[in-house]
């Protein structure tokens, strides 16, 4: 009974149910909405979004909070695309490392920012998400790279794919979770980040580093900014100093906070940020499919993921106040 | 704050009287919509080739954002440090005039360029335009009918639901569909909008073709639709059953033209807009050209030009249509 209890009370089922709810709704006006082929767009709308989404996970469980995503991908990819443009005859798949390191290094220097002027995260990111967003700019003298110069190789991974007919892109956001969800669990900093952010007070006291695990979350958040930086070159097949990654924080920390983060730092699973992206990718495949005019589908995209975040409040109150009843009887 | 506007606004007066007394080269400034628009680059090419030729300095200027209020403090700076003339692609229809006003007041030329504030015409000079709108929604039906035969379901995806341009060529297309029996037998089925974004362009592609199993043809007057479509439509391998097309730039569309995924798609010569625009605003300045509607005027590699109604002025008189023979001539 308290397996059932504590199973039906975790977030995962919660979002789980959700997911299910929303795609028979829909189903039930769309019949072609729950068909394989719906199931292949939503999939090709996450994987930039869970690629982000894992690493802002660590920095908000850490409690801080990384508002400069959408420009470090923009960067990122920039600097990726201005490698294929002006240096074509370096192989393109250094472009991987090439943006997950300069990611980690500006995320690196948000984590530096954080730690050694003790500043707000959340000012220090709305910082850099300018900062980086202008760099942006000014090495690319506010030039888009066009589709002509990003690799044929790189865009067939948003399209080729190895088994069941699912592009690499999405392997790959599917890989970046698990190895996530591995760090998270089973290594001692991954740990700590938990820890740390639980209880940032006694953390020094148990020894924990908090600089080093400071750093690394962001410098985690900002590699993988980096690797979607890429990814968005491959699924869009150019890259823009203006649209690249803008917004993409907005789409991130709703999946990340709809997907059981708590905002409070501490508390967070893998699992369940993998199905608040998948509900976000439901949405908006959906609403196009409905017909809902462009105009009212930022509306209704904002009061899914508060409705979503009120059902899933009330759900847990009610069963916590449950289970106090019970206890005290 | 009175005092400061004065003194401003003296010190510009006294900068262009200095500026006339000494015969300075033009100024020229033109304003896109926003700054990273590969369309714009195209643009500037043509301006900044005439003011090499013609001696005029020239600067372009964008918001970060193609909002309707985001380009009044750029012409607000641009009145101030004094140029001579203005071109700007407005990003809304009115919101514009009373800085414009201001502008014209100062005795700055102000130039529409590649879009025009339709509605307040009384706010600018003149307006370049790189061919009559008129005409772009039923060309761009003749094209999709063209490639499907005349017959069949079709479907427009468009930018936002309130860009101007676009929502003129869709009220033609209409038209064009209503009232020529050639197009009898093409039914359009559904008007969405991608908000010039690849991602909802691509989902709202989807949907129609999710929603209209026999959709044929596809147009997209917009350079981010067109793109987005062709690639949704290239990844599902539906190209033989659904004709993509629309208004896209060359540079854009190149692979999806070279690997048969779009047959034809049109637009116009963008440097061809900046380039008449400097030619016009020199010789209106120095007197050569008087800026009245049925005049007419030549400009270098252009031949003769028509002031139409309204201050009207085009580049061109036909949509440029590219495909697999011609794309490779052009570089933009």
């Amino acid at each position: 009974m308290t397996g059932w209890r504590s199973l039906l009370l975790r977030r995962e089922t919660g979002i789980a149910v959700m997911i299910v709810l929303f795609c028979l709704a829909v189903g039930a006006v769309k019949p072609q909405f729950l068909t394989l082929n719906s199931l292949r767009i939503i999939l090709l709308l996450t994987p930039l979004i869970l690629i982000g989404a894992m690493g802002q996970m660590l920095v908000i469980v850490a409690r801080h909070v990384d508002l400069s995503i959408g420009s470090i991908l923009g960067l990122t990819a920039m600097v990726a695309g201005m490698m294929f443009r002006y240096a074509p005859e370096v192989p393109w798949p250094l472009a991987f490392p090439l943006a997950i390191g300069l990611g980690a290094v500006l995320g690196l220097v948000n984590g530096a920012l954080v730690t050694l002027f003790r500043l707000p995260a959340i000012i220090v990111t709305l910082g850099t998400l300018s900062l980086y967003r202008g760099m942006t700019f000014i090495i690319s003298d506010a030039k888009q790279i066009d589709r002509q110069y990003v690799p044929s190789a790189l865009k067939a991974m948003s399209q080729t794919s190895p088994v069941f007919g699912i592009p690499w892109i999405i392997f790959i956001a599917f890989g970046v979770a698990l190895l996530t969800w591995w760090f998270a669990m089973h290594t001692r900093i991954g740990r700590q980040v938990f820890a740390l952010g639980s209880n940032p007070v006694a953390a020094p006291l148990r020894g924990i580093n908090v600089t080093r695990v400071t750093l690394t979350v962001f410098a985690i958040s900002g590699a993988l900014s980096g690797l979607a930086g890429i990814m968005y070159a491959s699924r869009w097949g150019f890259v823009n100093p203006s649209n690249t990654g803008n917004g993409f924080e907005f789409q991130v920390i709703a999946a990340v906070v709809i997907g059981g983060v708590s905002i409070n730092g501490g508390v967070g699973t893998v699992p369940g940020v993998v199905l608040g992206v998948l509900l976000l990718g439901c949405v908006s495949a959906a609403l196009p499919l409905l017909g809902i005019p462009g105009t009212t589908q930022s509306a209704i995209y904002g009061a899914v993921i508060l409705i979503a975040l009120v059902i899933d409040r009330m759900v847990r109150m009610q069963g916590r106040t449950r289970g106090t009843q019970r206890a005290g009887a | 704050m009175l005092r400061k506007s004065t003194l401003i606004g003296l010190t510009a007066g006294l900068a262009m009287l200095a500026g006339a007394a000494m015969a300075e080269p033009l100024k020229i400034v033109y304003i896109g919509k926003n700054t990273g628009n590969p369309y714009f680059d195209s643009i500037t090419g043509g301006f900044e080739d005439a003011c090499k030729s013609l001696g005029c300095e020239f600067e372009f200027v964008a918001p970060a954002t193609a909002e309707a209020t985001s380009q009044i403090p750029f012409i607000e700076a641009q009145i101030q440090r004094g140029v001579n003339v203005i071109g700007i692609a407005p990003n809304s229809p009115d919101a514009l005039n009373e800085v414009l006003a201001s502008a014209r007041e100062k005795g700055i030329l102000v130039l529409t360029v590649n879009g025009d504030i339709t509605g307040s015409e009384q706010y600018r000079d003149a307006t370049i335009l790189p061919v009559n709108f008129d005409i772009v929604g039923r060309d761009q039906v003749e094209l999709v009918g063209s490639l499907i035969g005349y017959e069949g379901e079709i479907a427009i995806l468009s930018a936002t639901t309130e860009a101007p341009d676009q929502n003129k060529w869709i009220v033609g297309m209409n038209e064009t569909l209503k009232s020529d029996p050639k197009y009898a037998k093409m039914k359009l089925v559904a008007t969405v909008y991608g908000d010039d974004q690849p991602e909802k362009s691509t989902t709202e592609m989807e949907a129609l073709l999710a929603n209209f199993p026999n959709l044929k043809g596809v147009i997209a007057p917009t350079t981010v639709g067109i793109a987005a479509a062709a690639q949704v439509v290239q990844s599902r391998g539906l190209a033989e059953t659904v004709k993509v097309t629309g208004l896209g730039l060359p540079s854009e569309m190149r692979d999806f033209i070279k690997d048969g995924t779009v047959t034809a798609f049109q637009l116009w010569s963008p440097y061809n807009e900046g380039w008449l625009a400097v030619h016009f605003a020199k010789g209106v300045l120095d007197g050569s050209i008087k800026n009245e509607v049925g005049g007419t005027f030549e400009v270098p590699n252009l031949g003769t030009i028509t002031i139409n109604p309204n201050n009207s002025i085009n580049t061109q008189a036909e949509l440029t249509t590219f495909d697999a023979k011609n794309i490779d001539e052009f570089n933009f």
